[in-house]
């Protein structure tokens, strides 16, 4: 068996989905004949004639436009050529998709693919983690996924739901992660999954930052350190059982997270240890972010802004030492 | 030339518009209604106008403040707007929104939020899905006004449709103020009609408080963009004969803009035009006139009486999917 990586169970996940039903369709700039920016829609165009369309650089339109096909029938898949860009379309996600169903009683199923994240000198407007922003509101339903089974079957699912879901794709993930199989461990999708089993600690996180963690847990486990770490997998709805179960395990929490430090996953999950969870705890629980500056182009910046396995580590190392 | 029946039929929509919101307005400052009433005085003539050319079943409309008279053309039950003022659960956002957000998506007609312009790209996807599955589209209509031109909604979504070839009418009621700015802080271009060239689409212009040039203008513009035609721009000037919500005394309208043409009431307008064109006389239109006044008060009878939505039994889903904790 080959190897697979991340944008490949992405681009198998679009090509499935809309082999399986007609009324999906792919909206998206250049994401036509070119195979889009990361080269997620790639092949798509040909196999699927007619129903993957490159559209002008438009973030409302193009979310108004999946709202008013889904109302239609269609299972409309939006990609933003970047998750920072998606702020052009906030309003049409947040106030029009997200409300409608409420509102209105009329399921609005769309999908946003959001290519997310930090890489090296992708600067402040090409490096964003969006999802607090979206997880913000009701209405919607965000994923994050950090694995390359995760990215197939989780896509799939956010097709199949019938609400709107705000894809985070991980772009650092992309083509580094690389895995046998696509063939995943069938968790539902509102499952957080136990990425490593420990007991001195629980790293919570998503996205790229699930493999810094397993990083930092393997640096720790050289000093006897068994550090559980927990993949969220989905930022919303979260899951709290899990969640609280691990903390019923280590007692000890690290929040991890990407994203700019106010708020957030990370806060909602210290939030959910301190309010349901208080009694499980043997240490105040901490929580890593980016730094509460924009995201810097120059790598080194880069790397300095972002928690890494080594921030991770020297986290942990406070918070078992409490 | 607008046929008499058409013109009869417009103008009973349009009377039947502006004392379905007289009542409303009536029931707003006996208290009766919390948040604001929105009403389409002097619109009635370009919003009738407008539901009128439009088929229900086939077509979509997309109606934004000022639609009363557009909606019951299209087919709104009168008392769909009552019901959503009052905020009662029978009314089609079930007391979950009110006013004029309110609409019934499967049928045609999507819910406007108040962002303004949105609306317009939602009518594209519409239009688009029924393409792609391969069904007549129908025409989308979306109705904004002069101070939504400014938006970038408003842009995007008429660049969308005219990339798309979308049959997309859009209507343009420019009233002179949005809220109570007047266009010269909205645009300086001569005439927003001249938008048109600039998204490579048709533009039409129609006096709006003109019932027979509007149902001539929207006729056309709709029938070419069923024909294939691509988007149609229809750019309607005429003066807003109310605040901009019944709060408002709109002290702030230019005095001479309510004595020139532009300030002339289309009911007024229509009356002569009806009795002109001979569909109905003086005593037709007052036996008419009875018949709207009992529908007018059977309608705010009726959501008056119906249910409220109970806090203690709303489920507060947000979502269709059920999520385990």
């Amino acid at each position: 068996m080959s190897e697979i990586n991340y944008i490949d169970a992405i681009r198998k996940a679009l090509h499935d989905a809309m082999a399986d039903d007609p009324g999906v369709f792919l909206y998206g700039q250049d994401i036509g004949a070119f195979g889009g920016a990361f080269k997620a829609t790639k092949g798509l165009y040909e196999t699927f004639p007619g129903r993957v369309l490159d559209c002008p650089i438009s973030e409302d339109a193009m979310s108004g436009l999946a709202l008013g096909a889904a109302i239609e029938g269609m299972r409309p898949v939006i990609e933003m050529q970047f998750a920072d860009f998606s702020t052009v379309g906030l309003n049409q996600i947040i106030n029009n998709c997200a409300t409608h169903f409420y509102r209105t009683g009329i399921p609005a199923p769309v999908v946003f693919r959001l290519p997310s994240g930090g890489t090296p000198g992708s600067g402040p407007f090409h490096s964003q983690s969006m999802e607090a922003l979206y997880a913000h509101y009701p209405g919607l339903i965000v994923f994050t996924p950090a694995t390359v089974a995760d990215a197939y079957s989780m896509l799939r699912e956010a097709i199949a739901i019938d609400d709107p879901v705000i894809f985070c794709e991980h772009k650092l993930l992309y083509r580094w992660l690389k895995e046998d199989s696509i063939r995943g461990d069938g968790l539902p999708w509102h499952r957080a999954r136990v990425a490593r089993v420990g007991k001195h600690a629980t790293v919570v996180t998503h996205a790229a930052m699930v493999h810094e963690a397993l990083r930092a847990a393997d640096q720790l486990s050289e000093d006897g350190w068994e550090i559980e770490v927990v993949d969220l997998r989905c930022a919303k709805p979260l899951d709290r059982t899990t969640i609280l179960g691990s903390l019923a395990r280590t007692g000890r929490l690290l929040a991890l997270g990407e994203a700019f430090p106010f708020g957030g996953v990370t806060a909602e999950v210290v939030s959910i240890a301190a309010t349901e969870g208080f009694e499980l705890l043997d240490a105040p629980p901490q929580r890593l972010n980016s730094r509460d500056t924009p995201i810097p182009y120059q790598p080194d910046l880069w790397r300095a802004h972002r928690p890494t396995a080594e921030s991770i580590q020297a986290a942990l190392r406070r918070l078992l030492a409490f | 030339m607008t046929s008499p029946d058409l013109l009869l039929k417009a103008y009973c929509t349009m009377l039947l518009a502006r004392r379905l919101e007289e009542k409303i307005t009536a029931i707003y400052r006996a208290g009766g209604i919390a948040g604001g009433v929105y009403v389409g005085r002097g619109q009635e003539a370009l919003s009738a106008a407008l539901g009128h050319s439009l088929r229900r079943g086939v077509d979509i409309f997309a109606p934004l403040i000022r639609d009363q008279a557009g909606r019951l053309a299209f087919g709104e039950d009168p008392a769909e707007g009552p019901r959503t003022y009052l905020g009662r659960a029978t009314g089609p956002m079930r007391g979950r929104d009110g006013n004029v957000h309110r609409g019934r998506p499967s049928e045609g007609m999507p819910a406007m939020i108040s962002h303004l312009g949105t609306m317009t790209s939602v009518v594209c996807g519409m239009l688009l899905a029924r393409r792609m599955q391969g069904r007549e589209t129908g025409v989308g209509a979306t109705s904004l006004g002069d101070g939504a031109t400014s938006t970038g909604a408003f842009h995007e979504g008429l660049n969308l449709a005219a990339v798309e070839k979308l049959p997309l009418v859009m209507v343009v009621a420019n009233n002179q103020y949005a809220y109570s700015t007047p266009t010269s802080r909205q645009f300086v271009c001569a005439d927003l009609v001249d938008k048109a060239v600039g998204y490579g689409i048709q533009g039409h212009t129609c006096p709006g408080n003109d019932l027979s040039e509007c149902l001539n203008t929207i006729g056309k513009a709709v029938a070419d963009a069923r024909g294939g035609g691509g988007p149609q721009l229809i750019v309607a000037p005429f003066l807003r004969l109310s605040g901009h919500g019944e709060h408002d005394d709109a002290f702030y309208v230019d005095p001479a803009l309510r004595e020139g043409p532009l300030g002339r009431d289309c009911v007024d307008i229509a009356r002569e035009q009806v009795l002109a064109s001979g569909a109905a006389d003086e005593e037709t239109l007052a036996t008419m006139a009875g018949e709207i006044a009992d529908i007018v008060a059977t309608a705010t009878a009726t959501a008056q009486k119906d249910p409220l939505p109970d806090p203690y039994a709303e489920t507060w889903q947000a979502l269709k999917t059920s999520c385990p904790a």
